[in-house]
């Protein structure tokens, strides 16, 4: 065809939403990876594209793709597309529904101790991310913070996943390394559920990032190839429960150690409370990542980006505990270019867990 | 229709606050806000001299003659110095453009140095906004609770009163505000953890709810986010965004010839 890709992009999409308003797609290829397109499914009024963002090409429903036009390109750009039509909307507006072009890297199942978030039962959550066009989102377990039995955390965890993410939530397990045989909890992570990283809660499991069994934790999730997740805080210290005052990590020792160790992926998130300045640069220049969950200030993600490189940079809501729209405004309220839009929503994060 | 309660010129980029509030309104654009009320100023004194506090004033002063469709200036006082307090709220409010008072943490306002500020702000129908936390590990010296904010709305019950950040630990801010009609719960400036602004209306109803961002030192996003993200009715919605905010300074915005 001798059409432009924007228009063969603006003719599939009506082809897309033609399809849904008919309800006609609900293709179910339930292929139990959650790497893979699982399913294409009406969600309320909107319609929510699910797909896979590294999913292969064989995978993309044929009927579903502009004539002419190679399936990849076709979905990168469709998901380029949709994303800055989400973006366009006014807050309140529905059309949010419409963005599939979002990699959360921060939410997190099950029970905030301390209150119920109006979204913790996991099937509301997942509804909810995917009507705000979230692709993949990687969660850890609020069971982690304070229980004993990690194991158990993270096998709740992965099931949960499983069950009720369908391909969208990427588990990621807690590794507490002041426990006894805590290396078992990280081969069961690897191994067992098949965890492509894990969250770490350093204060409140009572270590520091100094701690040589941390260093150790680090060495060993590198060689392992696992992204790791450090939480530096979760909720502001001043509104904490008077009897379990959580201060927030020290990752200054987390610069020594990434010399040491230049192979270790590590994403810090919730770090904003409190990490800002000179120790944000020094880490990003370490090829440490972050997320936008408590980026806070006028336009902060450009305001971030003007001092980090692009790629240091990924989208995370912390939801439930945070209103899911607080990250996605953030994207409208800083103005960014196209290639880094499209790092922080999607890129980033994938690079990030594709080694 | 949005309307901001709450906005400062400091945490923003710029040489004058003309050129602050100049790039904040680009951003408000971006985020659909309409309006938005200004506390000096370029920079923060928690406990200032009236001098201090009048330069203050003067910056927001300066910042919203640019602007004057868009942005009302709140007079920034001190309850420590009355008489000085009570000359700045007759210079920006009676004689100027000024259509609230800001109250922050250099005295509690429990103390009976408010009275005469608060009695002379109802009469010029002042809104007024007292800035109030409740820190598990301790308040700031005269940094005011709820609680403190409660016993002023009891010797002023005809006032309306914004309990500022609601306390920030909001779960006890609505609680200790909620037999009190005449104070309002303000979302801004905390995070944007999900489940405030559904108690705040569930408790207080939607008529005391007001939406305000407190940047610079936070975003738009953060704080709009208590409201588009709360599973709320639209009607309470539009009154937390605009409408209740709109209906306390509408008395003053007509005194001073002001289409609301």
């Amino acid at each position: 065809m001798n059409t432009t890709p924007a228009i063969q992009i603006s003719e599939a999409r009506k082809q897309i939403e033609v399809r849904v308003r008919k309800r006609i797609f609900h293709l179910d290829q339930d292929n139990g990876s959650p790497w893979r397109c699982q399913r294409w499914k009406v969600w309320n009024s909107h319609f929510a594209v699910r797909s896979d963002l590294e999913m292969n090409d064989a995978e993309t429903p044929i009927n579903l793709r502009a004539p002419g036009l190679p399936r990849r390109q076709f979905l990168q750009s469709t998901l380029i597309a949709t994303a800055a039509t989400a973006l366009a909307t006014l807050p309140g507006q529905s059309a949010e529904a419409s963005s599939p072009a979002l990699i959360d890297t921060n939410i997190t199942l099950g029970r905030w101790p301390f209150r119920r978030c109006p979204m913790d039962e996991t099937p509301v959550l997942v509804a909810k991310l995917r009507a705000n066009g979230v692709a993949q989102a990687w969660a850890g377990s609020f069971d982690a913070l304070l229980h004993k039995d990690i194991s158990s955390v993270n096998s709740r965890l992965a099931e949960d996943c499983r069950r009720h993410g369908r391909g969208l939530i990427v588990p990621f397990g807690t590794v507490n390394p002041t426990q006894p045989d805590w290396e078992d909890d990280l081969r069961r992570c690897h191994e067992e559920h098949q965890m492509r990283g894990v969250r770490l809660y350093p204060n409140y499991h009572g270590y520091t990032l100094a701690t040589p069994a941390f260093v150790r934790l680090l060495q060993l999730a590198t060689a392992r190839r696992l992204l790791v997740q450090i939480a530096c805080s979760l909720e502001d210290e001043r509104t904490q429960h008077p009897r379990l005052p959580v201060p927030p990590v020290d990752t200054l020792p987390l610069i020594g150690l990434l010399k040491e160790t230049p192979a270790a992926r590590v994403q810090l998130i919730n770090a904003f409370r409190t990490l800002r300045g000179k120790p944000v640069l020094d880490l990003a220049a370490h090829g440490v990542r972050f997320e936008i969950a408590t980026l806070e200030g006028v336009q902060g993600i450009a305001s971030l980006l003007a001092q980090i490189p692009d790629d240091r940079l990924c989208f995370g809501s912390s939801a439930p505990f945070f209103y899911f729209e607080s990250a996605k405004l953030k994207l409208r309220e800083s103005v960014l270019s196209e290639s880094q839009m499209k790092a922080i929503c999607t890129g980033n994060a994938r690079r990030l867990l594709t080694v | 229709m949005i309307w901001d309660l709450h906005v400062h010129i400091s945490g923003i980029d710029g040489a004058t606050p003309e050129e602050r509030l100049a790039r904040m309104i680009a951003i408000a654009d971006r985020m659909g806000i309409d309006r938005f009320c200004v506390y000096g100023g370029m920079t923060w004194i928690k406990d200032p001299s009236p001098e201090t506090f009048c330069d203050f004033n003067d910056q927001v002063l300066r910042a919203i003659a640019r602007f004057p469709r868009r942005a009302f200036g709140f007079v920034y006082l001190n309850p420590k110095y009355v008489e000085a307090s009570l000359a700045e709220l007759e210079r920006c409010v009676a004689r100027g453009p000024m259509v609230g008072v800001k109250l922050w943490i250099a005295h509690p306002c429990s103390a009976p140095e408010l009275d005469p500020i608060v009695r002379r702000a109802a009469e010029l129908k002042a809104v007024i906004y007292q800035h109030t936390w409740f820190k598990s590990g301790g308040n700031d010296p005269g940094e005011s609770t709820p609680e403190d904010l409660t016993q002023l709305a009891t010797r002023h019950p005809g006032v309306p009163l914004i309990c500022g950040h609601t306390g920030g630990d909001w779960e006890h801010g609505i609680r200790v505000i909620r037999p009190f009609k005449n104070v309002y719960s303000d979302l801004a400036g905390s995070d944007p953890v999900a489940g405030y602004t559904e108690m705040a209306v569930r408790e207080l109803g939607a008529e005391r709810v007001i939406y305000g961002s407190d940047v610079g030192g936070r975003s738009f996003a953060s704080q709009l986010a208590k409201v588009f993200g709360a599973d709320i009715p639209e009607s309470a919605r539009k009154l937390i965004l605009g409408e209740n905010l709109k209906r306390l300074l509408t008395p003053i915005l007509q005194t001073k010839g002001i289409k609301p």
